[in-house]
Formats: C-alpha cells, structure tokens, sequence
C-alpha cells in the first residue's frame, strides 16, 4: 500500500546481522536476551528511541486531514504506535503529514513549516492530492505534488486514505527510521553535514510559483517507453 | 414566468426611465431573469429589498458569468424584383460576430415571505476587454461583500463602490482572471497516463516525439 | 493567525489587529484551499462533477451529491422515485448527526477540551460512516446521488442497521449532553460572546443554524419544501440572543429533531424504483437553459447554479456554498472580543475550508 521513495541516502532494505557485537548471531542474542541479558548497541537504541515516538505535526489541509483526525481517535488510535502527540508547532515536530491537497496558495507556507521543523524530520505525503494533485490536478492553483518542493519519504494512495492506511504508512515510516545508520556510508541524511535542512521556498508571481518546482528534490517522470 | 414578468411590469410602471429586460431562461426550471442597467440598478435592488410586496431581503447567490464573443448565423431572406416584375426570394445566410460580456447574476429570495422561487437579477458589463465595470449591490445585500470580490478575483469584473475591492481566492500578486473562458493555465505539465486528447496534446510539447518504431510498438 | 493554526479549521487565516487583546479589526483571508472546483465542473461532463461535491465540504458529502442531483434534474426535468426521496432524506439527515457532532467536537476543541469530546463524537461518527461504507464503498466520498435518484439500493439488513443507531442515538445525545451542556467553563465562555442581530443576519445572507440562532425561522426544509420534506413532522428549533451558546445549543436540538425524521423516514419507506427509468445519467446534455437549486445543508443554503448551453458539458458551474457566506459576518462578531473568544466565535460558524475556497 506504501512505499518508499528512493532517496540516495536510503541504506539497503536487508538488516545486516547486528553490527556491534561482533560475530555474535541474531539467535544466539535472542537466547541471551531470553536468560536476561540485553546486548544492543548504540545505533540500535537510538532508532528504537526515535521509532517509537514520532510527534507528527498538526497540520491538516483538506479531506485528508478528516481522516487524520479519524486515525487518532479512539478507534484507530495512532497512540498505540506512539504518534499520538500532535504538535500545533513545527518546531517540536518531526513528522508532518502532508493531508490533503497542496494549492499554489499554500505549498510556500508548506515549505515553510518543513523548513521550520528540526531535524531528523520526515514527510509523509497523504493522500492523492498530496502525491500529485489526485482528482484537482488539472487545476490552475493546485500544486501537482508536494514533492516538487520538499522530499517525501513515505506515499500513501487513496483519495482519501483510510485511517488504516494511514497506520502502514506510519509503520512504513518506523521500519525506515530502524535502518537509519549512524555512521559509515550509508549514514542517516539528518547526520550528514552537507545535506540540506532547509529547502527554497517558492515565491507568488504573476502567473505561477516561481520557481515550479525544486529540481533539487523532484525529477520529471519519465515516460513509459523510456523505461 | 408569472411572477417575474409581473414584478418587470411593476417596475416598469415605478421606474419609467429604467431599461429593463426579461432573461427568458428556456430549460425545464424556467426561471426567468431580470436584466438592469447600470444606473438603476441599485435604486431598484433597493427598492426590492424594502418594499413591502416583494421584500426580497436576502440575496443568496452572486454568480459571474463569462459570455464568450460567438458568432450567430441568421437567415435573411429579402425580395427581389426580377426585370420581367416577378418577385422572387432569396434566403442569404449572414454571419455576425455577437461581442462578449461578462454577466454577474444575483439570485434573491425573500425571507420574511418565505418564497421558494428565485427572482434573478443580472447585470452585465460592456464587453469583455476594457470596459468590465457594474455597479455593486453590496450596499443594498452584505451577502455580496465576499461574492462580488470572488468575481472580481476570477472574472476580472470590478464593482464600483464596493467597499474591499481585492482578489480573494488568488494571491495579491496574480495577474490573470482564471475562470475567463480563454485563460490559459500555467504550464507545469507532467506524464500521467490518461487517454484525453488535450493531455496527450500538451504532454506532446514537453516529451519529443518518439521515433517511429517505438510509437508503434506503444500503440 | 494561521493559515497553519490548530484552531482554525483547516487552512483559514485572519489578519487581525489588536488592542492589548481586544480585536479592533480583523480580515479573512482566503483561498488557501482553492481547488479550482468551478473550473474543472465547466471542463468535465455533468456526471463527472458529481465526485467533486463529495469534496466540497468533506463532512457532509451525501447533502452536496444531493444538492448537485437536484440542481440538475432542474436542468434537465428529471422526476424522482419516491423511494429514493427517502433514501436521500435518510442519507441527508444521517450527514447532519455527522456533520453537527463532529462541530460540537471541534468547538469544545477551540474552547480549550483537548480532544475528549470529539473522541465521543467520532465515537458515533465512525458508526455512521461505516453504514455509508457499506452501502456506497467509501468513507466519507461516498458519490452516493444519481441524477433521478440514487446508486445503490440498500438492503433491510442495511436499514435495520440504521434502525439501531438512531435508536440508541438519543442515549448518546442525552450522555453527551450530561457532560457539555451545563458545563460552566462552556456557559462563561459562550454567552453573550458573538451576539448577531437577526437584521444584520438575514442582509449578510447568513443560513442554517447561524441564522436560526438568531430567531429568524427560516429552513428552506421547510421554505421549499423540496424533495419530500412536506410529508415529515419536525420542528424548526430557533435561537434566542444569537451568541455562540445559542448556536451550540441549536445543533444539539436540531439533532434531536433529526432524528424524529429518521425515524418517520425509516418507518414509512416504500419499496420501489431507486432511479428514474427516464433520467440518463452517462453523457448527459440537458436542454440549454440555466437552473438554481438549493437545499438545507447542514451548515446553510447549499446550491448550485447551472448553466447549459445543449452540450455534454455546463457551461457555468456555480457553486453556493454556506459557510463561506456565513463567515461575512465574522468581523462583526469579532470585534471587541479576545483573541480566544475569536477562535470560539469561528468554531462556532463551522465551515470547511474545502467549501469556502473550493
């Protein structure tokens, strides 16, 4: 139902056999943690840390951000996931789900609370409308997609996604963080030094945004026969 | 039809120097509409609101309409007179080009007398190009305020005397009038797989032609 | 304040200017959420609009489908079956129970309660919702009318669902009511905050329950009597003061009335057609001519406006929407309160951004 954007910093799927503890098998620490002994590591912490509790920002656009709500009531319940605590400021947020459609109007307020956001930060983008315009993309003030500005990792189909699918995209989002690494070549962007944190924000024209897209972050698709 | 060309008399008896018009609407919901102009308009709308037979208070729904230049092909036939003094007719189809308006439509509703039927009143502008200017019916309806700036925004109709005459959905900056027939949106196409034609024909600017082999293989 | 702001419903902003914490001015500013609704209803077919309504204001999704089906079986002549009339009824007063619970969630949300009302409200909400899934497929964009009638027959089992819930409904109503109505942190921070005067209220075309908490009775239920509204036995609860209790107070009562029209609804549904065997829906070209019509949303007059010219497409598609009338008034209501009586006042107008900026 979700997936992943490629990103370069994105490590590979496969979790590699745990890393700090030397030549240590996944069986024999799940035996040790049996006897009651914890063996982790400090990479290992972090993420289980940060998986657990996302603070998305509250932040609703359209349609979507109904079901949003939704998710966090008592039936769906995103707090069982430990997303439960919307935050009304970006800068004690670091998710923001991107519910419902994006105008031209919006997407510099948009970019603006991302760039407001601390990092390690992260974007789901919810909804059709917020993937590529959904039913309004051939509207004059709809933005064809958020990810012109900013970069996605998590898409979530549906117009508008049931609450349901808002929770595998939230679970999507924590297996990722999980395979964040601290160091070594495939290190989390939020830890490299030279990767962005903040991104251009587009300014109203005559006609349009200006610019249209961020070509930083969003290539043009490509076409069926060029695959 | 009744009750509009009734209330057309009325006026036309109270206001004699007024041009007034019937709108015949032609579909099944007949709901006819009353054409003013310019200088009376708010003298009439006002009047509708406080007299006591018809106290149209409320003014539910302002709507711009853009009436695009379109040609009209009558047939007119003239006699002509042979030589011999035989008379004969003949049918010449003649085309003109009828200019374009914009229209700004209001649709009133009484609620003291609780009418379910719509009386609409319609204004329109000179053309389509420089002279877009009606008078505003905001100070007579306070429901206009919003409804009036929404055309102004999209249309590119002003009012004069409304009191916040400002874009409202678009941003201060935008230049164009979207919601004009023959506005052309900004080009931020991409691919996306639909069968329409004007989606393939734009998609055509933005993707060089495929050499022949492949566009038949795609086809 | 806003666009991004947690109390203003979406993506609404105001420019206010303060004295101390006293508004002396204050501006809506919109279009933060213009989807170009209009626009894309001129360049798609009639029947094609009909998913966009459900996103117009996306809690009451069945009364817009209903409001544009009627708009256009003006246009085009359309008879509808008397059981679908019914159908439409219960769709539409089931929309109101959602619509008006999820605003007494938000405004207790503005009013600083921290969500557990509207935990309650979507609690019943979530009910309802799964009988629009059941019958439509979707949740909330349920794309329910047809022109001439409606898509989907329910089943009895379908309506002995609806049964129960509007039966065990008043229960919840009575609970709900037992923890907010009396509750002296709502009395002190809703009386007499935002008063409208009924004159001021009928010349800014003010509709649905903020008009009628002013003591003007008008319903257009009740006015135009459209569809078959003639036929049910419900009062028309009106205000007293105008102020933001009284609209609060209002939605309560209106749905207590509600549900009496659920219930002779479900009591005297006929079995029978569910669409017009006459009415064409696919490819439809109405005769040229133009066409308003309009009906009691739950937050006001919604219509539509429809001009045809003879062809597959209308060639004016306007929408009426309710709540972006209604927020005329804010800066009357506004001014010479606080800046946390402002976010109570505008919860209490309940619009969706979708449908104001469309």
């Amino acid at each position: 139902m979700s997936e992943t954007s490629d990103r370069s910093s994105l490590p590979p799927a496969a979790p590699e056999p745990f890393p700090a503890a030397g030549n240590i098998s996944d069986e024999e620490r799940e035996e040790l943690r049996r006897h009651g002994i914890l063996l982790t590591s400090l990479e290992e912490l972090y993420n289980w840390g940060r998986t657990n509790s996302i603070w998305p920002l509250q932040f609703g656009l359209a349609c979507c951000a109904i079901e949003m709500i939704a998710t966090a009531t008592a039936r769906f319940d995103i707090a069982r996931f430990g997303a439960e605590i919307f935050r009304p400021s970006p800068r004690q947020a670091d998710l923001m789900i991107v519910s419902g459609t994006v105008t031209k109007k919006m997407a510099p307020q948009v970019v603006r609370l991302f760039n407001q956001m601390p990092e390690p930060k992260y974007c789901i983008a919810m909804g059709a409308c917020a993937i590529s315009g959904g039913p309004f993309k051939q509207g004059y003030n709809v933005l064809k997609g958020i990810d012109r500005y900013i970069p996605v990792d998590i898409y979530i189909p549906g117009c508008p996604p049931r609450p349901e699918a808002l929770l595998n995209g939230l679970i999507q989002l924590q297996e990722k963080i999980k395979t964040e690494r601290l160091k070594g070549p495939a290190t989390a962007r939020h830890l490299k030094p030279d990767a962005p944190s903040e991104y251009p924000i587009p300014e109203y024209d005559a006609h349009d945004l200006k610019p249209p897209k961020n070509p930083a972050v969003w290539t043009q698709n490509p076409l069926p026969r060029d695959q | 039809m009744s009750s509009t060309a009734e209330l057309l008399d009325h006026l036309r008896a109270r206001f004699p120097d007024a041009t007034l018009e019937l709108v015949e609407n032609p579909g099944p919901a007949a709901q006819h509409g009353l054409r003013l102009d310019h200088t009376s308009a708010r003298l009439i709308a006002t009047y509708l609101r406080e007299d006591p037979a018809w106290q149209l208070d409320y003014c539910s729904n302002v709507s711009g309409v853009d009436w695009i230049d379109r040609e009209e092909t009558e047939k007119v036939t003239t006699t002509v007179t042979a030589e011999d003094g035989s008379t004969a007719e003949k049918v010449e189809k003649v085309t003109r080009t009828i200019p374009g308006y914009f229209e700004v439509v209001y649709h009133l509703y009484s609620m003291a007398r609780k009418t379910s039927e719509p009386v609409i009143l319609r204004l329109r502008t000179a053309n389509r190009t420089d002279d877009t200017v009606v008078p505003s019916l905001t100070p007579v309806w306070r429901s206009c305020e919003f409804q009036e700036r929404e055309v102004y925004d999209l249309y590119g109709v002003s009012f004069t005397d409304h009191p916040d005459l400002r874009r409202i959905l678009m941003w201060d900056e935008f230049k164009d009038h979207p919601m004009r027939k023959d506005y052309v949106e900004p080009d931020d196409y991409e691919y996306e797989p639909t069968p329409h034609a004007t989606v393939l024909e734009r998609a055509a600017k933005h993707y060089p032609p495929a050499s022949p082999a492949e566009e038949g293989s795609q086809s | 304040m806003g666009p991004q702001h947690p109390s203003t419903h979406g993506v609404f902003r105001m420019n206010v200017a303060l004295d101390g914490e006293t508004i002396v001015k204050l501006q809506p500013v919109f279009g933060y959420l213009h989807r170009n609704h209009e626009k894309l209803g001129e360049n798609t077919g009639y029947l094609q609009s009909m998913p966009y309504t459900d996103r117009l204001d996306y809690l009451c999704a069945m009364t817009n489908n209903w409001a544009y089906a009627l708009s256009v079986e003006k246009l085009a002549g359309f008879e509808v079956p008397e059981r679908a009339e019914y159908l439409r009824i219960i769709m539409g007063e089931l929309t109101r129970l959602v619509n008006h619970l999820c605003l007494v969630g938000f405004l207790f949300n503005d009013l600083g309660t921290s969500f557990t009302p509207l935990l309650y409200a979507f609690r019943e909400r979530e009910k309802i919702l799964d009988l629009f899934e059941a019958l439509s497929g979707s949740r909330m964009m349920v794309n329910y009318q047809r022109f001439g009638g409606c898509r989907v027959d329910p089943t009895p089992e379908w309506l002995d669902a609806v049964r129960a819930i509007v039966d065990r409904f008043p229960r919840f109503l009575d609970e709900y009511e037992t923890m907010l109505t009396g509750n002296e942190i709502l009395l002190a921070r809703t009386q007499g905050v935002g008063p409208l005067s009924p004159e001021l209220a009928i010349n800014a075309g003010l509709t649905g329950p903020v008009l009628r908490a002013t003591g003007v009775d008008y319903d257009i239920r009740k006015v135009d009597r459209y569809g078959i509204y003639d036929r049910f036995d419900f009062r028309v609860p009106l205000g007293d003061h105008g102020d933001t209790y009284d609209r609060y107070m209002l939605r309560i009562l209106e749905m207590r009335e509600t549900l009496k029209i659920l219930q002779q609804a479900l009591r005297d549904i006929p079995a029978g057609d569910i669409i017009a065997p006459k009415a064409k829906s696919r490819g439809l070209r109405p005769p040229a001519g133009e066409a308003y019509g309009r009906i009691e949303g739950p937050k006001g007059e919604i219509g539509f406006y429809l001009i045809s010219d003879g062809s597959a497409q209308p060639y004016r598609y306007r929408v009426r929407p309710p709540s972006f009338v209604n927020l005329t008034v804010l800066e009357d209501m506004c001014i010479g309160t606080t800046i946390a009586d402002a976010v109570v006042i505008l919860g209490s107008i309940d619009i969706v951004l979708g449908e104001v900026d469309r």
